[in-house]
């Protein structure tokens, strides 16, 4: 040991060169970068204060007792240590996450790029365009009308449609039937999921210029799909990764449709995902630290699945 | 769009435009259609009509009552109609314009200027903010804009929505996609940063900034949470806000007309912008030009 030491002496001194060296190059690029900084100023400012500082507040909270009324209490890791070891629904809730995000997120998104790699080979475009895009933009008001689709009564228009095609006999509950509740919740989430990353999809795609597939064809690209792999997809990475970003926040973040389709809570917690069980405590209970530990625990699950995607889009890490 | 297509009709071996394509879209188009054409429906179906069975896919005596009604629940409220709907046009609008300004300028220097300390940090946090339930940060924002003594203002309309970061990293992995060199050249030649930003960024962007204003109007426009927690009069009430809470609760199957007269008149501006703007999303000459 003792003779290793000089050597690591050695190179502790020559870090500590590179540091300052480092320190210095880092200033000239700022004092180089000057006007990008300005440009940022303006919205680092309005982050800061509205969404920096209420996260930090609220993850501060999630170790704490606080009911909205009394000052916040510290108690340490005991929020956590509930939800993981007491409250089943929360366990539950996981579950029922889990297996929502995984149906629509993934499917969501190579269903928004799909539409729109289609929609973008054809000269028809608007009226494709505003048909696929429009249900993202019908809000919670849509549930009503979702609602009567899948009503539990004949009025209903599936029920309805089944039975005079003689496939059921009697009108289905699917609103309140344990088994398909969350299927219905996930193909109104699916409905509604051609939103900002399916435009971006579009818009990417038709900035790609049509010579690079020119030259993919003198290159040997023999059909579409070759096309759309080797050429297509890499050019569209950035968009890539928007999309997928996007799709991992929505299948977590879901909840109004839900709950105004199927009710809240849901029938035994069969539609109940992590952002039903975090509302509940927000404000139906107001226990906003149990609350706050529930959203980082929602947080670090987000992070990590969308980082793994980032890191499997980008090959040089640079998005 | 004029600039794509003849060229990729061009190309021989690989068919463009093949029927299947068009035949797939239109059947899933109509798919996706049919609960909104059932939203208009159902709010122009007269009270006896929305009782039938079965459920009819048409109206026999279509009528506009169900918006009148509406008219009428909402004018019984002591502040007339036109203020909500001031009040929505009015914050949509400024919070629209400003926020997209906002993160084209902040966009810009985080794809473009790599080597800028702490852009790749700040790039990184904007991404993580976007994955925390906003639900939990209610409480604090509403500390703090009520230390700030905006409550019940526009500002407090206005002002805690342009701090989200979804619109950065829109417009940052949008400027990802064209090649430095383009701006580089541009630098060469002398131009200032503002420069190369207004006459460089914002109009190659343009497909991307249409989109997002339709988004961020969708967003504020639909948002019932700021008005309910940052406001206390009447008159301060946006258009969203004041219908929900004329219907709160009441899902009952006889103000199903009325339900359906409200979705669609909140949706109808929504989906006129998106038509209106749709030509710079759509058709784009943007990259033509850079070979």
């Amino acid at each position: 040991m003792a003779q290793a030491n000089p050597t690591v002496v050695a190179r502790v001194g020559a870090n500590r060169l590179s540091l300052s060296a480092r320190l210095h190059e880092t200033w000239r690029q700022v004092k180089r970068h000057k006007a990008g900084y300005f440009f940022l100023a303006p919205f680092m400012i309005l982050f800061i204060v509205f969404t920096v500082a209420p996260v930090l507040t609220a993850i501060y909270l999630s170790f704490t007792y606080f009911n909205v009324l009394q000052p916040p209490n510290w108690i340490g890791l005991t929020n956590y240590r509930l939800l993981f070891l007491a409250d089943d629904i929360f366990l539950k809730s996981l579950h029922v996450t889990v297996v929502f995000a995984i149906l629509t997120g993934p499917v969501g998104f190579m269903l928004s790029f799909f539409i729109a790699w289609l929609i973008n080979q054809v000269k028809v475009r608007l009226v494709y365009i505003v048909a696929f895009f429009a249900p993202s933009l019908s809000g919670i008001g849509m549930a009503f009308i979702m609602r009567i689709f899948f009503s539990n009564d004949r009025y209903g228009y599936l029920n309805n449609w089944l039975i005079n095609l003689g496939i059921l006999d009697e009108p289905f509950p699917w609103l309140s039937d344990v088994d398909t509740m969350l299927g219905v919740v996930i193909a109104v989430q699916l409905w509604m999921s051609m939103g900002p990353s399916f435009l971006a999809f579009l818009a990417g795609l038709q900035q790609i210029d049509e010579t690079v597939y020119e030259a993919g064809k003198v290159d040997g690209v023999k059909n579409r799909m070759q096309e759309l792999w080797f050429i297509t997809l890499p050019l569209v990475k950035p968009q890539l990764v928007f999309g997928a970003v996007m799709a991992v926040v929505n299948s977590f973040s879901m909840f109004d449709i839900a709950s105004a389709m199927v009710g809240f809570p849901s029938p035994e917690y069969a539609a109940h995902t992590i952002m039903a069980h975090l509302y509940d405590y927000a404000f139906l209970r107001f226990e906003m630290g149990y609350a706050s530990a529930v959203s980082v625990i929602m947080f670090i699950m987000m992070y990590g699945l969308s980082s793994l995607f980032r890191k499997m889009l980008s090959t040089k890490g640079e998005y | 769009m004029g600039t794509l297509v003849p060229s990729l009709r061009r190309r021989s071996k690989i068919e463009r435009e093949p029927i299947w394509i068009y035949l797939f879209l239109t059947i899933v188009g109509t798919g996706m259609a049919l609960p909104l054409y059932l939203m208009v429906i159902q709010s122009i179906k007269p009270i006896e009509e929305l009782f039938l069975w079965p459920p009819r896919f048409y109206v026999m005596r279509p009528t506009l009552e169900n918006y009148t009604d509406l008219v009428v629940a909402a004018s019984r409220a002591w502040v007339p109609f036109s203020r909500y709907v001031f009040n929505s046009v009015f914050v949509t609008t400024a919070n629209v314009l400003l926020y997209v300004l906002i993160c084209c300028m902040a966009a810009y220097p985080l794809a473009k200027m790599r080597k800028m300390p702490l852009a790749i940090t700040i790039f990184n946090l904007c991404l993580a903010a976007l994955m925390f339930a906003s639900q939990v940060t209610v409480i604090p924002r509403y500390l703090l804009v009520s230390s700030l003594g905006l409550v019940d203002t526009y500002w407090a309309l206005i002002l805690p929505g342009l701090g989200g970061s979804f619109g950065v990293f829109f417009m940052k992995q949008f400027l990802d996609q064209y090649p430095d060199a383009l701006l580089e050249a541009a630098r060469i030649d002398g131009a200032s940063e503002w420069g190369l930003f207004t006459n460089v960024v914002i109009p190659l962007t343009r497909p991307a900034w249409a989109t997002l204003i339709i988004w961020q109007s969708m967003q504020v426009w639909r948002d019932t949470w700021s008005p309910m927690v940052f406001t206390h009069s009447e008159a301060m009430k946006t258009l969203p806000l004041a219908v929900s809470t004329m219907f709160s609760g009441d899902l009952s199957v006889a103000r199903q007309g009325a339900q359906a007269a409200a979705t669609f008149l909140e949706s109808a501006p929504l989906i006129i912008l998106f038509v209106i703007m749709q030509s710079r999303i759509i058709s784009t000459m943007a990259h033509a030009g850079i070979k």
